[in-house]
């Protein structure tokens, strides 16, 4: 098996995954400059959800395709709610207090989630049921599954949607108008409440489709999986520069495929000293050369003008 | 003149920042289609007139009736939407986006379109979209600055600039177009035409709050002036008579005079 090509393939996937949890970071970053902590818990929200949807309904009968559209669809609903609600009880009585008050809050928000998730779904991991049948496709000593090719066109398309809604629509002109100069855009007329819990209703909502991804790609839940997952991603979103749409995207792809080639070649760079369960560390290792040598990430300029 | 109905009513606004006070129970009033000046020596409280007006600053005391109502100003896009606009002393225009975007965001206010109109493409708001390109490319027209349509707000000069920032005002479709000091920084030629302007958007009907340190062009334009030292309003009168009244040449020329 061709390792490369494969690692490759497996890290756009991995990489797709953690543009869109990304673009959540950067949107709500880009806006209002706060490090929503919390949505990696959105994401793990979502996948529980779609997992509680799909398995209640997999003996209903209903065909498949069916079953897997409505438990996107519900979660997400459930994560733009929460996502709205996050930004309504936590952080908008905070807009006005020091930076650092609604970034702990961000944690502690992060941890109730996390709690209550582990109240309603268990502490156990969950397992998905093998309901898609996988099709393993074969390209030159590397293999891929029809799960992979729906992952990454998805996401495609999601971005493709976002980048539509941002630089053409009036709500994300109102969106970019605001991250520029949040003053002058209420001036102009300009709801800002509005336009902040829009970016925490788009970034949890594409938090929750990538959520899905993550459950039908691992087969696995667990209530702690938002924390690792929006940690990368969030690496990502300043690997990319933070507040920057494109950087996110481009620095989730980038992420993934550092790490899935990070750790197809470990065990041949250390001597099998380490093994590739080792992925991580590469996240990490890239977020901290990141910020030594270029903090304000890829595409350096930000969407907003602030620090 | 005194039969035109009141567009803006100031009520003893007051506002302090700590131990200083900023604006000390100001009352005026602006009538349709006045060109108001504003006037008073730096620190006099203009600026923070304008902004306890458009609610970016909450004032402590008083209030305001515009248009017939009580101005419930909590914040600024409400004070936009019953038709409150106002450009900046220092220009704060959305230097990233292009001259017809910044407008094109003047227009949110009086569009429908939400973010599921955005997201299914529907015919109205369609529609919708290319009426607010339409119209931001006739404010454009109207400042004179249409062909810098694309270009970004931050490549533009500084007198475009001014112009931009007035457009982008227009675009909410206000009653009453606040300018805080439009003049400051530009030559002669170019305040003849800032002139020209703002004369041509009072006749289109939009009252002009306009604060300036520019006296000539004060005088020439507007209709009344208030002057105000010191967070106080010393003098409210024609031109011509502000500029003889004793208590506006001690707040500028510092007692000697008087």
């Amino acid at each position: 098996m061709d390792t490369l090509l494969q690692q490759l393939i497996n890290g756009i996937t991995l990489g797709a995954v953690y543009a869109l949890v990304a673009l959540g970071y950067t949107m709500v970053y880009g806006i209002i400059g706060l490090i929503n902590f919390a949505h990696g818990e959105v994401v793990m929200i979502g996948t529980m959800v779609a997992f509680t949807v799909i398995v209640s309904l997999a003996g209903s009968g209903m065909p498949l395709l069916i079953v897997l559209g409505i438990g996107l669809v519900v979660s997400v609903i459930v994560c733009m709610v929460l996502g709205w609600a996050l930004e309504r009880v936590a952080y908008r009585p905070l807009r006005h207090a020091p930076r650092l008050t609604p970034l702990i809050t961000a944690i502690g928000m992060s941890i109730v989630l996390q709690n209550v998730a582990m109240i309603i779904w268990g502490r156990n991991y969950i397992t998905f049921p093998p309901m898609i049948e996988k099709i393993i496709y074969d390209i030159g000593g590397a293999s891929f599954t029809n799960v992979q090719v729906a992952i990454v066109s998805l996401a495609a398309v999601m971005m493709v949607g976002l980048i539509y809604l941002v630089h053409r629509t009036k709500i994300g002109m109102a969106m970019r108008a605001t991250a520029q100069n949040p003053h002058v855009a209420s001036l102009m007329g300009v709801d800002i409440n509005r336009v902040i819990a829009m970016a925490f209703v788009i970034g949890s909502a594409l938090g929750a489709v990538a959520g899905c991804m993550v459950g039908s790609y691992y087969e696995i839940a667990h209530y702690q999986m938002g924390f690792m997952l929006g940690l990368k991603a969030f690496t990502a979103a300043v690997l990319g520069g933070i507040g920057n749409l494109a950087g996110a995207m481009a620095g989730g792809i980038l992420l993934g495929v550092i790490e899935a080639l990070g750790a197809g070649y470990i065990g041949d760079l250390t001597g099998d000293f380490l093994g590739s369960h080792y992925q991580d560390i590469f996240a990490f290792i890239v977020l901290i050369v990141v910020l030594m040598f270029r903090p304000s990430g890829l595409f350096g300029e930000r969407t907003g003008d602030r620090a | 003149m005194s039969e035109k109905p009141i567009l803006l009513a100031a009520c003893e606004v007051a506002k302090h920042f700590g131990g200083v006070k900023a604006l000390h129970d100001v009352s005026l009033t602006i009538r349709r289609g006045e060109i108001y000046g504003l006037i008073g020596p730096n620190g006099a409280g203009k600026t923070t007139f304008f902004n306890c007006l458009t609610g970016l600053y909450k004032n402590e005391g008083g209030y305001f009736v515009f248009d017939g109502n009580r101005l419930a100003a909590d914040a600024p896009h409400k004070a936009a939407a019953v038709g409150i606009a106002r450009t900046f002393q220092n220009i704060r225009l959305f230097g990233n986006m292009t001259a017809i975007e910044n407008v094109m965001v003047g227009r949110h206010l009086r569009t429908n379109a939400n973010v599921f109109g955005a997201i299914f493409r529907n015919p109205a708001t369609r529609a919708e979209e290319v009426a607010i390109v339409r119209r931001a490319e006739e404010l454009l027209h109207y400042v004179g600055i249409h062909e810098r349509a694309h270009d970004y707000a931050k490549h533009l000069s500084y007198g475009d600039q001014r112009r931009l920032e007035i457009a982008r005002a227009l675009a909410t479709e206000p009653k009453l177009l606040a300018l805080d000091e439009p003049a400051a920084g530009m030559n002669g030629t170019e305040t003849e035409a800032l002139r020209l302007l703002v004369e041509g958007i009072c006749r289109d009907g939009v009252t002009v709050l306009l604060i300036e340190h520019d006296v000539k062009l004060v005088m020439g334009l507007c209709t009344r002036v208030a002057v105000l030292d010191y967070g106080e309003k010393i003098c409210e009168d024609v031109p011509a008579a502000v500029q003889k009244d004793p208590r506006v040449i001690e707040a500028y020329l510092g007692g000697s005079v008087a």
